[in-house]
């Protein structure tokens, strides 16, 4: 094998020195989360591609992700949601994969390139097979297709979860990551409802923020996430994020090409709500089909205004109450 | 090997759910995909396999005979056959003898049925002017004509066997492949039934859809372009599992799809070491190396042993030198040739002693103590309850596992406690639990599905009491040894020379492996070293080809030999894929010698060159002389494509040049089979034990050489089948698998909260329709019930399963995952319990992938209301101990 689906990543580029400073953050226009917030010199902002194109939906990002994190079990319930027992991401499931079941877009995928050119020129169209080329005949009920996709925290451009923590226990990375330190959060659960994906949840029984770090601890060590390792097609690829997005460009025009109309990427534009995430998608289908806001927005977004707002309302409240306490002062007086 | 699959132009995945149950290889799919393969998921539900597959055909559970035998009729009658491949190197040119008749003449049987043993006599399937032996399966067949005619031999040759002696001549060919009576012609008849109407009656698949089916594997395969198989248990586990797999192999033999990269059939084991255990086997019937374990003739010894079971030809010619240094390995010193090489050691086969007939022995009061290696039959097995049942009535039960599986606490928890069949105090079994190391834990192999050796080593020690198998097994015996030595349990003196005689097989056994550490862990290094062998200096050896039948060699397991070669252990190799081609030839070890691609000769003309360059795998080299390639040939190195065996040449040398299949006694690839299975030389298609439809293509409902009789038991009661009066009862197919999150019978899975969360609860699969039709909720509860129990599971309701029309009624079928017991973290009722004891014929396997049931809503009745649900059942259908039984 020259290269796995997607070319799976044996070494650490992302390390310094490892690239010989090829140093990639900066697309046009782009920020550097890494520099922004004071990593100079920091090695290459590294992300994640998750292509559900070729997710199988095995859970062995779940699994690797908990073993390595010691993550606890997340609860023993049969949920009903197709093969997906997980039901979303939280303190206690930092992968989760979703599993939607559907009918079939226009029948079945075109088989292939080469099967198209497979020498025919002797075929005497198999009588009951007439009309070859289209579509087989559907079952009744109609062709399903099964989408699955392994979700994660997003490492946001713009991290909301990170603009609102008040201990500093949200940080970046130098890595360009955002990362949770368990031993200063103090359970405030401020960016619980800042993340515009509902990434982050409290533990119970520990009221302590956690998140996906993105392994950060096997990044210093010149290793891929659990999660990536783990991942046995390759749907699921780490590295360098200006990388991934080369890589995720070329599947899409490939699929494209074969016929896979409804493949989009998700996560990936620079120009989007959350200034572009670190963990970007290939998604079949809608994004609302798998679960993901179709336009996430940083929540801190309009903070400096509402602060504006905020400050000039405190300026009148605080000119009504000195006047009140005049007003009693002198009542008193009175009295 | 899963890598080579990345070949392929075409992948069929048939009777397996790759994606789920072995989602690491399937990597390998989804490489051939991206390089622009079809992929094609043929199975009775919509997995997770089906998912990433190009066409999905679902079909009726136990119908994939007659599937595949429309794809094979479909090669023959558009003339869609690799004609040079089929000519040249399988047996399609051999005439048969004038003696056999199909069951195109005989209505569904084949010639030699004996109604009263239910059973064949194969001498009618024999190649005319010859006879042959098979490469695998059933060897003992004609042992009385074949012992005999080696003591004719004997007496004109003494100990040269087969150089001569009684001449058995090449059989009788024709290469126009027009003799009415070749196996050509034979198959050309035999399939001519299996239409596409047939494929749509029978399988519930349009025509349209096997038509795509078709064209697919047919236009993908040939010269230039090879189409893959890939199949489990879902082909494995029926009454006619064995020829399910030979249909598979007939279709691609014709299309020239074995031995060429991108080709063959895959057969992906269930658990990590499975292949390891039928390579050395933990099965009854076989000896190390696939020899045969011996039955229990009269006078047999070691010659007779070897004329009956070897061939004259091909490598099993050699069956000597593998037996004979097997026998070195275990006995040593103790086995020269005055004494036949302790051939009378080995234990002698009286019939079938599967684990099926050894639960009949515990329930007849027979078999007394059983051990459970990482074994937990009272979820696993088929008719779980049987199981439970017969281990109640055991002396003594040993459970080595990692928790408290099932199988260690029936006695006090089970089924059959709540419905007060059992009563604990009933109960005499002493049961020992013995906490199990992990492979974690301990230094060893696995030998995977690919017959690939991969050594792991030790990352930490097992805690408390927690041993490795082969600390039991080593220590079990050092101590027994010790007892007997010291004249039998106590130590008190033997009552007689007799018993000290009969102690001899145990005591002379090599026994000696050095141990490490306080635990006395033996070294399992020690143990890899006696199964690749050495030679009569103590150095290891390198091939098998080194090894000689006169006691100068020792080897525990003769397709294992070289797997310790220069004193290294080669499975413990782990060269990086990037750093070397995609054979990987540096990673780990494949038996034999370490090719990864077996019967790779084929991938070459018959003149020796590639069929085309893009498949080209090993070749000819005219200028050296010798075979090249991207795989260690399949082939003796320096055997010219143009070499043709001189007369009377026997092993190895009386195979031509153009004769890749070098383990058959003909060189051949085997479209019919003369001999080596037991239920006929071609496959037929047989309805499952207990089905609701008619056997459409023969009087003959279900195989009539399969185990039922021996299995005849009030807890193993069969059913109805094809409409016969109550089968009505029993409305439904039902199927059982595995799911990704679990592990076969849960011991591995359920017991731990990361995997059990992600599938807490027992459920089974069902259609929005069958849901409609019979009350079934979501997520709520029903009831499945078949004549042998009634169980309860959560309602998945998915459009996944696909409602068939077979035989013009619709017809529903229910996923049952076979995982789940009343213990551990997650838990349900068990599928087998809804199994029949009921077994294909060759490999004694049980019938769990196709079967009739009911479904109802609600859960199932508490204490004996369970029984007696159970019971009206099988009144409502008449069910009596007869029933289903016929041959």
């Amino acid at each position: 094998m020259s290269e796995g689906v997607g070319g799976r990543r044996r070494v650490a580029p992302w390390l310094p020195g490892v690239r010989g400073g090829r140093f990639a953050g900066a697309l046009a226009g782009e920020v550097d989360p890494a520099a922004v917030d004071g990593h100079a010199g920091h090695p290459p902002r590294v992300g994640f591609f998750t292509d559900t194109s070729v997710c199988i939906g095995c859970k062995a990002c779940e699994v690797a992700c908990k073993e390595w994190n010691r993550v606890p079990e997340d609860g023993l319930t049969f949920t009903g949601m197709s093969y997906d027992n997980t039901g979303g991401l939280g303190a206690d499931s930092w992968r989760h994969v979703a599993f939607i079941e559907q009918p079939a877009p226009g029948g079945l995928p075109r088989a292939t390139q080469p099967q198209a050119q497979a020498s025919r020129d002797s075929v005497d169209v198999f009588a009951l097979a007439a009309g070859g080329d289209g579509p087989a005949e559907p079952p009744a009920g109609g062709q399903l297709r099964w989408l699955m996709s392994s979700d994660v925290c997003k490492h946001c451009t713009h991290a909301a979860c990170l603009d609102v923590c008040p201990t500093g226990s949200l940080f970046r990375t130098e890595f360009g990551t955002v990362v949770v330190q368990e031993d200063i959060c103090n359970g405030c659960g401020y960016c619980i409802p800042a993340c515009p994906y509902g990434v982050i949840g409290r533990r119970a029984g520990d009221g302590r923020a956690w998140k996906c770090t993105l392994c950060y601890d096997r990044l210093g060590d010149g290793m891929e996430p659990a999660c990536a390792k783990a991942c046995p097609t390759d749907s699921i690829q780490f590295g360098p994020l200006e990388e991934l997005r080369e890589r995720a460009a070329g599947r899409l025009a490939r699929l494209h090409q074969a016929g896979v109309a409804g493949a989009r990427l998700y996560g990936e534009d620079p120009r989007d709500g959350v200034g572009g995430a670190g963990a970007f998608f290939l998604l079949l289908d809608e994004p609302e089909v798998y679960g993901l806001p179709p336009d996430p927005v940083v929540t801190t977004r309009d903070l400096p205004s509402m602060w504006r707002h905020v400050a000039a309302a405190a300026v009148a409240v605080t000119a009504a109450a000195a006047a009140s306490f005049a007003a009693d002062l002198l009542g008193r007086r009175l009295r | 090997m899963q890598q080579d699959l990345q070949n392929a132009d075409c992948i069929v995945i048939q009777g397996s759910n790759m994606a789920e149950c072995h989602p690491v290889g399937f990597q390998w799919v989804m490489e051939a995909k991206a390089r622009g393969a079809a992929v094609i998921h043929v199975d009775p539900r919509f997995t997770r396999t089906s998912a990433l597959a190009d066409l999905h055909v679902p079909l009726r559970a136990g119908s994939d005979i007659a599937f595949l035998g429309g794809i094979i009729n479909y090669v023959l009658s558009q003339e869609k056959y690799f004609r040079e491949y089929v000519v040249n190197y399988t047996n399609a040119a051999t005439v048969i003898t004038g003696q056999f008749a199909d069951t195109e003449d005989l209505d569904g049987l084949f010639s030699g049925f004996d109604p009263e043993h239910r059973g064949y006599d194969a001498r009618t399937w024999q190649y005319e002017e010859a006879e042959v032996q098979a490469a695998s399966g059933q060897r003992d067949e004609l042992y009385e004509d074949r012992a005999a005619m080696a003591s004719v031999r004997q007496a004109g040759r003494g100990e040269a066997h087969g150089s001569g002696g009684a001449h058995v001549g090449p059989p009788r060919t024709d290469p126009t492949l027009e003799h009415p009576r070749c196996v050509f012609q034979i198959l050309r008849r035999h399939f001519a039934r299996y239409t596409p109407e047939i494929v749509e009656q029978i399988c519930g698949v349009p025509p349209r859809t096997f038509g795509k089916v078709c064209e697919l594997v047919t236009g993908n395969s040939g010269r230039d372009r090879t189409t893959a198989f890939v199949y489990s248990v879902g082909w494995t586990q029926h009454t006619v599992g064995v020829q399910y797999i030979r249909t598979a192999a007939i279709l691609q033999l014709l299309l020239g799809n074995i031995g060429r990269p991108g080709g063959g059939i895959l057969a992906l084991r269930g658990h990590a070491s499975i292949q390891g255990s039928t390579d050395i086997p933990t099965l009854f019937n076989l000896l190390p190396g696939y020899i045969p374990m011996p039955h229990a003739h009269g006078n047999e010894d070691l010659d007779a042993f070897v004329a009956a079971e070897g061939t004259d030809k091909g490598y099993w010619a050699q069956l000597r030198a593998y037996l004979v240094s097997l026998l070195k390995a275990w006995w040593g010193p103790a086995a020269t040739p005055d004494n036949g090489f302790c051939f009378g050691y080995l234990p002698r086969l009286t019939g079938s002693h599967s684990t099926y007939e050894t639960v009949m022995a515990q329930l007849a009061g027979d078999c007394k103590g059983y051990f459970l290696f990482g074994e937990n039959p009272a979820v696993g097995s088929a008719n779980a309850k049987l199981q439970r049942l017969g281990m109640s009535r055991l002396d003594w039960l040993v459970v080595r596992d990692f928790s408290l599986i099932e199988s260690a606490t029936w006695w006090k928890d089970g089924p059959e406690i709540e419905t007060g069949e059992m009563r604990t105090t009933d109960i005499g079994t002493e049961v020992f639990f013995l906490p199990a190391a992990a492979h974690t834990e301990k230094d060893g192999s696995f030998t995977s599905t690919q017959r690939l050796l991969q050594w792991h080593h030790q990352a930490v020690a097992p805690a408390g009491d927690a041993r490795s198998d082969l600390w039991f097994a080593y220590h079990l015996g050092r101590i027994v040894r010790e007892k007997l030595a010291a004249g039998g349990p106590g130590g008190q003196a033997s009552p007689g020379h007799a018993a000290a005689e009969m102690d001899r097989p145990v005591l002379d056994l090599t026994w000696d492996y050095p141990t490490r550490g306080e635990t006395a862990e033996p070294e399992a290094e020690a143990v890899l070293a006696e199964i690749n062998g050495y030679d009569a200096h103590g150095d290891p050896l390198s091939s098998y080809q080194q090894l000689n039948g006169d006691g100068s060699t020792a080897c525990g397991c003769w397709i294992y030999c070289g797997v310790y070669a220069g004193g290294v252990n080669q499975a413990a190799r782990r060269k990086p894929g990037r750093d070397q081609d995609w054979i990987a030839s540096e990673w780990g070890w494949a038996w034999p010698a370490n090719r990864r691609i077996l019967y790779n000769r084929a991938s070459a003309d018959p003149g020796g060159r590639p069929w085309s360059q893009r498949k080209a795998l090993v070749w000819w080299d005219e200028e050296r002389a010798a075979w090249t390639g991207h795989d260690v040939p399949d082939f003796a190195a320096g055997k010219s494509p143009r070499y043709r065996p001189p007369d009377g040449a026997t092993g190895a040398d009386a195979l031509s040049g153009i004769d890749p299949f070098i383990m058959q006694a003909d060189g051949k690839a085997w479209l019919f089979a003369p001999a080596g299975l037991l239920d006929g030389p071609l496959p037929a298609h047989y309805e499952p034990q207990d089905c609701p439809f008619p056997n459409l293509l023969y009087k003959q409902q279900r195989n009539p050489a399969r185990q039922v009789l021996p299995f005849v038991h009030p807890g193993n009661r069969f059913q109805p089948s094809g409409g016969a009066p109550g089968s009505d009862a029993f409305p439904y197919v039902a199927t059982t698998y595995r799911l990704t999150e679990h592990h076969t019978a849960g011991g591995m899975s359920r017991w731990l909260p990361y995997l059990a969360e992600l599938q807490p609860e027992f459920f089974c699969e069902v259609s929005p329709e069958l849901a409609a039709e019979r009350g079934l909720e979501h997520l709520g509860w029903a009831t499945i019930v078949t004549a042998r129990n009634a169980i309860e599971a959560r309602v998945l309701v998915t459009g996944r399963m696909t409602p068939l029309t077979v035989q013009g009624r619709r017809l529903h079928q229910v996923g049952i995952p076979y995982h789940w017991g009343p213990n551990g973290c997650s838990r349900g009722d068990p599928a087998n319990d809804l199994a029949s004891i009921s077994l294909d014929p060759n490999v004694h396997i049980q019938e769990v992938k196709a079967f009739a049931c009911d479904i109802r809503p609600g859960r199932r009745p508490r204490g004996p209301g369970r029984v007696e649900l159970v019971r009206e059942y099988q009144r409502r259908a008449g069910i009596t101990e007869q029933t289903g039984t016929e041959p």
